[in-house]
């Protein structure tokens, strides 16, 4: 491998940088970023699932007190649900499969010696950061984290008076989401730029892996759907503090008038939505794109249907800025108007099954190697047509108005957005972890994670359909006083103990991580045998990834099996196949 | 080298050498390493296509507040007193003065373009000259770029000032909505103009710092760029604040 040794000592002639503050801290390599965002994630992920932990103790022992916490009361379950659902969505979902796994492999799978604007990647993970920083600060502030959900509808968003958590600590959660969105912005603006402009000769757009096509895509969803959520944003602020009444009506609070008037509530709920169902595809377009990667790469199949696959990527993200109001069906929106969100609604099925059968057609009569990376990207499948399954219910009005309030959804949108998101980053941490670290994990740990957070996180959310299907209502800090919902109990306290068991099985995969770090098996610099170019470079790769060279791309990403080639893979960078069919 | 997997031959990677056809010509990844930055051309196009994505969410900044603009205007408002549904949207009288910061924002944009031409043939000289004779300097030279600094400061101030006119008037923030959106589109914008005169200020300080010629000009190129782009944003702003009241 000359190459390669050659190549590591050429990396030293480019001034990488050297103390451990430019290397580790204020770093503009994408790599340190891409693990800086990494971390960031597994940070918050664990900060999220504590507090989905104290939920779920509280709903089957309401009047239990917790060490350290006291008893939770109404408006604490309240403010722990909205950080819970912030904090993933933003922090976990958002940061760890673009900001972390992009950033550390967009530039090297096409070619690139980093990303087209480093200094500004660089201020997107520190923005980023600051923004977590800022919202976690909601915790500490008088009256505490605010208690308006994820989705902080106005006007209880919007008015000071409208309970505990909605004096500083809303300002403080809309500040933070204000500071993610230009984090994410200059992310996105960085990866688009780098895509179109840095593939290295010969990638062109339809020789690009699925994982590259993903994060460009989400990279535009990001780019339209982060400035409307931050205009919303700035228009709450200014409702809060100045006394503008762009969401708030004529309110009152405890009997007194709060000043404001002829605002909309629904002009809030739009301009979220707009942006909040983009978000959904952002958070589970970079799954797809791993899954289809790595379905390929341990099928030893070229993915089925590649260019169906790029297409459908698009119209999924097309479609996605169109669906918005599906979010909405509960506001009294006209039905006509319900209909055709409906309708399109029910259409993103079809770029979304196109997706699921190329995926089945992959696997199907591949040569499987059932490595734990594989494991996840096939549980992500089976995740996602699980938590799709109920899409179309939801999607039609007449049964939206009632499951919407119910843990149907929950169940829905958990499975779907949440847990399939999550199964991707594991497969991808699994997949890269060689690459990034220059180590292997632990097979059989691996394995053993995975078997318990698959059949945990059904446990979890399987129940969930049948309670919500049972008028079983969501955001309820109690259910022990309503006679009809106190029989479906054992649900809850069935999915609590699931819940347990999953969230410490996850303890496995920290463990695995960071003793593999140090202590696994040295690993090849190309253990998978798998095609693209992150594979060709050394372990871990050289501070400008290709040590001063630029790879030439002569074949597509997914050449597995090639009749008559001298090994069932081809690189991406080998000399030219002719394919014969 | 220990292997995890069975693989038994591995071809070489075909790898170029970066100078070679038309190959990304990128050798160094930015990282604090000036001497290998990309060639000028490319320095440029990337930037000017970086330029031209991070408009994009500008425009559906401004977008959504149209959209905000527009519904908030057809909205009736609930009238405690009489318990009837009014029209709380008031027009708010602009000042006249917005009339002269138009003026004053679109000379400025005339201005830039100047600087970023004038720039441009320097750079483009220096290209074509050989080596080391870095300072070409017309005696007679137009500073085009400090005119368009006071040009942007005047502007910015005259916004201020119309602010006061408009407080002087009785119209608030939170006085009625259409009061509202005129504070909010006017602030939004002067706050992106403002970045645009901070990215002046970059482009003179890295002449004092004898940064090249040709980083700077990428600078004010792409200033120039968005400071267009922030003069027609600010016709379509006062036109929508004028005319859809």
């Amino acid at each position: 491998m000359a190459t390669h040794e050659s190549a590591a000592h050429a990396s030293h002639a480019h001034g990488a940088p050297q103390g451990f503050i430019r290397k580790w801290i204020f770093s503009l390599d994408h790599k340190v970023i891409g693990l800086q965002y990494y971390f960031l994630a597994l940070t918050a992920v664990f900060v999220g699932m504590f507090l989905s932990l104290l939920m779920r103790i509280h709903l089957i022992w309401p009047t239990a007190t917790l060490p350290f916490f006291g008893e939770i009361k109404p408006e604490t379950y309240l403010s722990l649900l909205t950080m819970h659902g912030t904090i993933m969505v933003f922090f976990v979902l958002t940061t760890a499969p673009q900001g972390g796994f992009g950033n550390y492999f967009l530039p090297i799978q096409i070619g690139a010696p980093d990303m087209a604007f480093p200094v500004l990647n660089m201020l997107s993970f520190w923005t980023t950061f600051l923004g977590f920083i800022v919202l976690l600060a909601a915790f500490v502030v008088t009256g505490g984290a605010p208690l308006h959900g994820w989705t902080g509808y106005a006007p209880l968003s919007a008015l000071q008076s409208a309970g505990p958590g909605e004096g500083l600590g809303a300002d403080l959660w809309i500040t933070s989401i204000a500071i993610f969105c230009i984090g994410a912005l200059m992310g996105a603006l960085n990866f688009i730029t780098t895509t179109l402009d840095m593939r290295a000769k010969g990638m062109t757009m339809m020789r690009m892996p699925l994982t590259v096509w993903a994060w460009f895509v989400t990279a535009i969803l990001g780019l339209l759907a982060f400035g409307v959520l931050l205009s919303a944003g700035i228009l709450l602020l200014m409702d809060r503090n100045l006394g503008t009444s762009f969401f708030v009506p004529l309110v009152t609070v405890n009997g007194q008038l709060t000043g404001h008037k002829g605002g909309s509530p629904l002009l809030w709920q739009h301009l979220f939505w707009f942006f909040g169902h983009p978000e959904v595809y952002i958070a589970i377009l970079p799954a797809m794109g791993m899954c289809s990667q790595l379905l390929s790469v341990f099928s030893r199949k070229p993915i089925f249907g590649y260019k169906a696959m790029v297409y459908a990527i698009m119209a999924i993200g097309f479609l996605g800025f169109m669906v918005w109001g599906h979010h909405m069906f509960m506001s009294g929106m006209s039905p006509y108007t319900a209909f055709a969100f409906s309708i399109m609604t029910m259409g993103i099925g079809v770029p979304s099954a196109i997706k699921t059968f190329n995926w089945l057609g992959t696997l199907m009569r591949g040569r499987i190697r059932f490595t734990s990376p594989m494991l996840f990207a096939i549980g992500f499948v089976s995740l996602f047509v699980t938590g799709g399954i109920s899409g179309p219910f939801l999607a039609q009005p007449v049964l939206d108005i009632y499951l919407h309030e119910t843990y149907f959804v929950i169940a829905h949108f958990h499975l779907i957005m949440g847990v399939a998101s999550i199964f991707g980053i594991f497969a991808a941490t699994y997949y890269w972890f060689p690459k990034m670290f220059g180590r292997m994990m632990n097979e059989p740990l691996a394995k053993l994670h995975f078997w318990l957070t698959f059949v945990g996180a059904y446990a979890i959310f399987m129940p969930m359909h049948y309670y919500g299907m049972s008028a079983g209502l969501r955001r309820y800090s109690q259910s022990t006083e309503v006679a009809f919902i106190l029989k479906l109990l054992p649900i809850q306290r069935f999915i609590t103990i699931a819940a347990f068991i999953t969230i410490a099985s996850q303890f496995i995969f920290v463990i695995n991580l960071f003793w593999s770090m140090f202590k696994g098996a040295k690993a090849s610099d190309n253990p998978w045998e798998a095609t693209t170019l992150e594979w060709i470079t050394a372990t871990p790769p050289p501070h400008d990834n290709f040590g001063g060279r630029t790879p030439v791309v002569n074949n597509g990403p997914y050449e597995y099996s090639v009749p008559g080639a001298p090994r069932d893979f081809v690189m991406q960078s080998d000399p030219e196949i002719k394919p014969k069919h | 080298m220990a292997s995890l997997t069975t693989t038994a031959t591995v071809i070489e990677p075909e790898i170029s050498r970066d100078d070679h056809g038309t190959a990304p010509p990128i050798r160094d990844g930015g990282d604090y390493g000036r001497p290998g930055l990309p060639d000028y051309g490319t320095r440029l196009r990337r930037a000017r296509l970086g330029l031209l994505v991070a408009l994009i969410p500008v425009m559906m900044l401004f977008v959504s507040f149209t959209s905000a603009y527009v519904v908030r205007q057809g909205l009736p408002s609930l009238d405690p007193r009489t318990n009837n549904l009014i029209r709380d949207w008031i027009p708010v009288a602009l000042p006249r003065l917005l009339l002269l910061n138009t003026f004053v924002l679109l000379v400025s944009s005339v201005s830039m373009e100047l600087a970023r031409r004038q720039i441009r043939a320097r750079a483009m000289m220096e290209t074509n000259s050989t080596g080391t004779d870095v300072s070409i300097r017309d005696p007679i030279r137009t500073p085009w770029l400090a005119m368009t600094f006071v040009l942007g400061l005047a502007f910015l101030f005259g916004q201020w000032t119309a602010w006061k006119q408009l407080a002087a008037n009785g119209f608030y923030v939170s006085t009625t909505p259409s009061s509202s959106f005129v504070y909010l589109l006017t602030g939004a914008h002067a706050a992106h103009l403002l970045g645009g005169v901070v990215a002046l200020l970059i482009a003179s300080i890295a002449a004092l710092l004898h940064r090249s010629l040709k980083t700077r000009s990428i600078v004010v190129d792409v200033t120039a760029w968005y400071w267009h782009f922030m003069a027609l944003l600010w016709i379509y702003i006062f036109g929508l604040m004028k005319f859809v009241s």
